[in-house]
């Protein structure tokens, strides 16, 4: 890590506009520089392969101006607001928002569980709360991984991607492999037997797979640490998605896997006709049905993923991990085995990876390797870092803010990616620690004081 | 009255990092129930030797033994990385203090009873939910840690982060830790470094309470001659990884032979032999 | 035999390329430390820079292909070596105290940022170019196969090595370079003893995006064709050569570059085309795990 102290933070306390003015002109100029060539200049593949371009002066002009101009606006700024995370809130406040941080936790799980009530009939806010849902669990997965345990991993969308396809596969076709059909008939007929409740038998299967993925990726990149751990991981992650792209026979390749089961409310199909979920109970079908259920369904299986991370926190396994993350080389003198423990936090991260895979393709019926890029486990991972390491309501708010954020820029359409690196970067500038900047205690004789996160460390792993 | 066998016994240990020898042949015992200090010049392979004891390298030559109360007998040369700890019953403190910064002082104490709540909460899945069992453990692990807290005068800080408590109290609590992974040989690396004239005194009568009162023998890399004189049972010198005394305090302060390793190294380092303790 | 050769000169000057982007990120995780994730987006947004100078060079009538090559060359350096300064400026500055996922976490944003914006001012569709360089010589002809050796394969592999030489006496011996080893020892001496750690910091940014630049126009030569998401897979077998050379070993970043693009090639032409970057991958984490220092890095000894 870089040494303290090695430049004066902003140094320029008395200049005035004339300095402004001139930082601004340069800002322009390199701005000039930057964008002449790659927005003033158009290029594209003519009609007969050759190349042809056009010019977009205007266009060059207005970003230019907008840098000019913005440049002047962030100074201004900066010289009314003070440097940026230099300002600590008075204790009056900060016990405000501790009150306020108590009751947001009840508060959200209170609205989490009445929205299919208040939006039964906006299908789209029903779907984009699912989603939110998906990704608060994979944050809350990833959160044991990288959060306690310390270890950095780029590449979670693998075990995403594992729980997903094996649920998709195992329900479509009983097991993957022809030949092992062939050869173990009554096996494969069992899969394919469990009728309506394929998805209740196949989800802690995959989830199981996925933690057994875990563990078989985690065995050899025990011995690394930090920045070669998270190559590591982007480099499993991205073979994972490479084989599932190629591996055509089983997999479908780029064109994935279509007609997933549906889940069942415990064996009882949320379709319309006699033996549907609707007839059932007694209320017209209504296609919003499977959406309430979906909703409620990835709910349950992200509070299951709280209460378990929660649980593990206060256990001797998620002491080690949080210990491990503080100082490795304690750990091993006071008797812990750090592979077992390592092993374990990729487990049971992943496990839960597995089982929000297997949501998804049953959410969908249909997937495919687009699903399980890179940027998947870099958004989850952004969740998790702003959500303040280790904080389960910091990883639920930063869930829902950059799900959130990203729909509502569902209109920029091509745009969105650019927006969201850029907001990506802006947040870890602002909040480098996170939304919620503090560790609590998980055992404590008089008082539970907050630990703050200048002092508790990020792991080397 | 039989003499007791020595908890630990260091044969002809040798290490060497690529072709530079740090460790040559070294062989001495430490004492059930006494405190043995390893002194020697700065440089002279102390926190070596104290890391193949503690499995974090593996010596390339000779033997160390340990014998529990029990009589199991285990050999740490054989033994590596974490199973020192947990099955030999060899703690340790570092030169630079290593806590858990982030976690409380009671946390710290917690983590280093590990194998036991381990044990106790099933791996995990009696603990997932709460078994009766598990919540007794954790409760002993508490009074453990509690008693150790007082112990070492920080009862009152308990809920605060290790990283947050003074220099003097970290070196205490690091010791507390160590303690309460409930180890049969305690080693020490310097735990009077960077303390005053009294948290120096404090620290040795700690170091007497645990040797007298819990009854752990005690491996002691110190440069404090003061604390060195006034504690020690037996002293092992080291210098250029070669043993050069080992003895009763007295006897080493007046051996010529370590009289010159100090002159020859530093001379106020000589000087504090020659007068401390005195 | 003659197909063995032909593969060889194929992987060498592939691993050419590799090794220019390898030696931004062994320079810049030598002296800050972090995986500058967004380098294999400069590398791509090179390839653009030098498209587009070609474009405008070629429609205002110019004709000798070599001027137009060196000016090609010096703006894509140049104007890359602006975003490289931008991006260490805007993004990795104001973390560089800061705790270490922050700066991981925004060099992914701005990876984001670099390959989207190409997208976005560019279009997402590959953009071709006609062979500038043509020709070549048949230098074994065994009657079913003759062993190629392309002009275009010549000046990659010559610009290659003209600017590893130029490159090599930077940092060995000037002041810049004296700096720059400096403060990756220690930031804090360095700039105790009058280095400007700041601008030596831009510096390597620069040098490195420079390079990267020189990459991406070779890129453009050689397969005839620039795209936005290209930089991604660029970025990381580069940044597994790095890793494969010892990282912060500047001869083991290019070192590491020919064994990725031979291995590639090999693997490509001997077994199989689409797991080609299964291979690579692969490599990386067989390396890291196996001999994590590299070829020709420094161990590392675990301080107790």
């Amino acid at each position: 890590m870089a040494a303290p102290a090695s430049y004066p933070a902003s140094a320029e306390p008395t200049a005035g506009f004339a300095f402004i003015l001139k930082k601004a002109v340069i800002s322009a100029l390199v701005a000039l520089v930057l964008f002449f060539l790659m927005i003033g200049i158009r290029t594209e593949a003519g009609s007969s392969g050759q190349l042809i371009y056009w010019t977009r002066f205007g266009e060059l002009a207005s970003i230019v101006g907008a840098v000019f101009v913005g440049s002047i606006v962030i100074e201004l700024l900066r010289r009314w607001i003070g440097p940026v995370g230099g300002v600590e809130l008075p204790a009056s406040v900060r016990g405000g928002f501790a009150v306020l941080g108590r009751l947001l936790a009840p508060a959200l799980l209170i609205f989490a569980l009445l929205v299919p009530v208040i939006f039964y009939n906006q299908r789209y806010l029903l779907d984009l709360a699912i989603l939110v849902m998906t990704y608060v669990m994979l944050g809350w997965g990833l959160n044991i991984v990288v959060g306690l345990a310390g270890l950095l991993d780029l590449g979670y969308v693998a075990f995403y991607a594992v729980g997903a396809y094996s649920y998709a596969l195992l329900a479509q076709s009983g097991l993957p492999f022809p030949h092992f059909i062939d050869t173990y008939p009554y096996v494969a007929l069992d899969f394919l037997q469990l009728g309506q409740w394929a998805f209740w038998v196949l989800l802690p299967v995959s989830g199981l797979l996925a933690a057994l993925w875990g563990v078989i990726l985690g065995f050899p990149v025990l011995r690394l640490r930090g920045d070669y751990l998270a190559i590591v991981t982007l480099a499993f992650g991205e073979i994972i998605r490479l084989v599932i792209l190629n591996w055509q026979d089983l997999t479908g390749g780029p064109n994935g896997i279509s007609g997933i089961p549906r889940p069942t409310v415990f064996g009882i199909p949320l379709t319309p006709g006699e033996n549907g979920f609707a007839a059932m109970i007694g209320v017209p079908f209504s296609p919003t049905h499977r959406l309430v259920f979906l909703f409620y369904l990835i709910l349950a299986l992200a509070l299951i993923t709280n209460w378990v991370t929660i649980r593990l926190r206060r256990l001797p396994i998620g002491r080690a991990w949080e210990a491990m993350r503080e100082d490795e080389v304690a750990c091993r003198a006071l008797g812990i085995n750090i592979t077992t423990t390592k092993l374990s936090a990729f487990a049971i991260g992943a496990m839960f990876g597995g089982f929000a895979g297997a949501f998804f393709a049953t959410r969908q019926g249909f997937i495919s390797p687009e699903s399980f890029s890179f940027q998947e486990s870099a958004l989850v991972l952004a969740i998790v870092v702003l959500g303040g390491m280790g904080s389960q309501l910091g990883v639920a708010l930063a869930a829902i803010a950059m799900i959130g954020g990203f729909e509502l820029f569902r209109g920029l359409d091509q745009f969105r990616m650019l927006v969201f690196g850029g907001v990506m970067v802006l947040l870890m500038i602002w909040r480098p620690r996170g939304l919620i900047g503090h560790r609590a205690p998980t055992v404590f004789l008089q008082k539970r004081t907050e630990i703050s996160a200048s002092l508790v460390k990020e792991g080397h792993g | 009255m039989t003499t007791p066998a020595p908890i630990l016994a260091i044969d002809g240990l040798t290490m060497r990092f690529g072709g530079i020898l740090a460790i040559n042949e070294l062989s001495f015992t430490a004492q059930r129930r006494q405190i043995t200090a390893l002194i020697g010049p700065n440089g002279a392979g102390k926190t070596t030797v104290f890391n193949c004891i503690t499995g974090f390298y593996r010596p390339s030559g000779g033997t160390m033994t340990l014998v529990h109360d029990d009589g199991a007998t285990f050999r740490l040369d054989r033994l590596h990385d974490f199973r020192i700890c947990k099955y030999a019953k060899v703690a340790r403190t570092f030169q630079n203090i290593r806590l858990f910064p982030g976690m409380t002082a009671l946390e710290n104490l917690m983590v280093a009873q590990h194998n036991t709540l381990m044990r106790a909460s099933g791996f995990s899945l009696l603990g997932l939910f709460g078994a009766p069992s598990f919540r007794a453990a954790e409760r002993q692990a508490i009074d453990l840690a509690r008693e150790w807290l007082q112990r070492i005068g920080l009862l009152d800080r308990a809920d605060d982060a290790a990283g947050n408590l003074p220099y003097g109290d970290q070196r205490r609590l690091e010791i507390a830790r160590a303690m309460c992974a409930q180890p049969a040989l305690l080693c020490l690396d310097e735990p009077a470094a960077g303390l005053n004239a009294n948290e120096s005194a404090a620290l040795s009568d700690l170091l007497l309470s645990i040797r007298d009162d819990i009854g752990t023998s005690i491996l002691l890399i110190e440069h404090d001659m003061s604390v060195v004189m006034e504690i020690s049972d037996h002293i092992v010198v080291l210098d250029h990884g070669v043993k050069i005394a080992d003895g009763a305090p007295r006897a080493v302060r007046d051996n010529p032979k370590v009289v010159a390793a100090y002159l020859g190294a530093d001379e106020e380092d000589a000087a504090a032999v020659m007068e401390g303790g005195a | 035999m003659d197909y063995f050769f032909q593969q060889l000169i194929n992987g060498l000057v592939l691993g050419s390329i590799y090794g220019l982007i390898a030696i931004g990120y062994t320079m810049v995780y030598g002296i800050v430390g972090m995986i500058n994730f967004a380098h294999g987006d400069i590398f791509m947004i090179g390839g653009f820079i030098a498209l587009i100078t070609f474009l405008i060079l070629v429609s205002i009538g110019m004709t000798m292909v070599p001027v137009i090559l060196l000016l090609v060359l010096l703006v894509a350096m140049a104007v890359t070596a602006l975003y490289g300064w931008t991006v260490e400026r805007i993004a990795y500055r104001p973390l560089r105290q800061s705790f270490r996922l922050a700066p991981m976490l925004s060099a992914i944003g701005m990876s984001f940022v670099l390959s989207n914006f190409a997208q976005v001012s560019q279009g997402a569709r590959v953009k071709p170019v006609p062979p500038i360089i043509t020709g070549g010589y048949t230098l074994h002809d065994s009657g079913n196969f003759a062993v190629q050796l392309s002009n275009v394969q010549i000046v990659v592999v010559v610009t290659t090595i003209v600017l590893l030489a130029a490159f090599t006496y930077i940092v060995s011996r000037t002041r810049f370079g004296r700096d720059m080893r400096a403060c990756e020892q220690d930031q804090t001496m360095a700039a105790l003893l009058g280095v400007d750690v700041d601008r030596t910091i831009s510096m390597t940014f620069v040098i490195g995006a420079a390079l990267a630049a020189v990459a991406g126009m070779m890129y453009l030569l050689y397969y005839g064709l620039v795209d936005f998401f290209m930089g991604f897979i660029a970025g990381i077998k580069a940044f597994t050569a790095a890793v494969l050379g010892g990282i912060g070993s500047l001869p083991g970043a290019m070192l590491g570059g020919l064994a990725i693009g031979l291995i590639e090639t090999f693997w490509s032409a001997y077994f199989s085309v689409e797991y080609k970057d299964v291979a690579a991958f692969s490599i990386l984490i067989i390396v890291l795990i196996f001999m994590p220092t590299g070829l020709l890095g420094r161990p590392e000894v675990e301080k107790v």
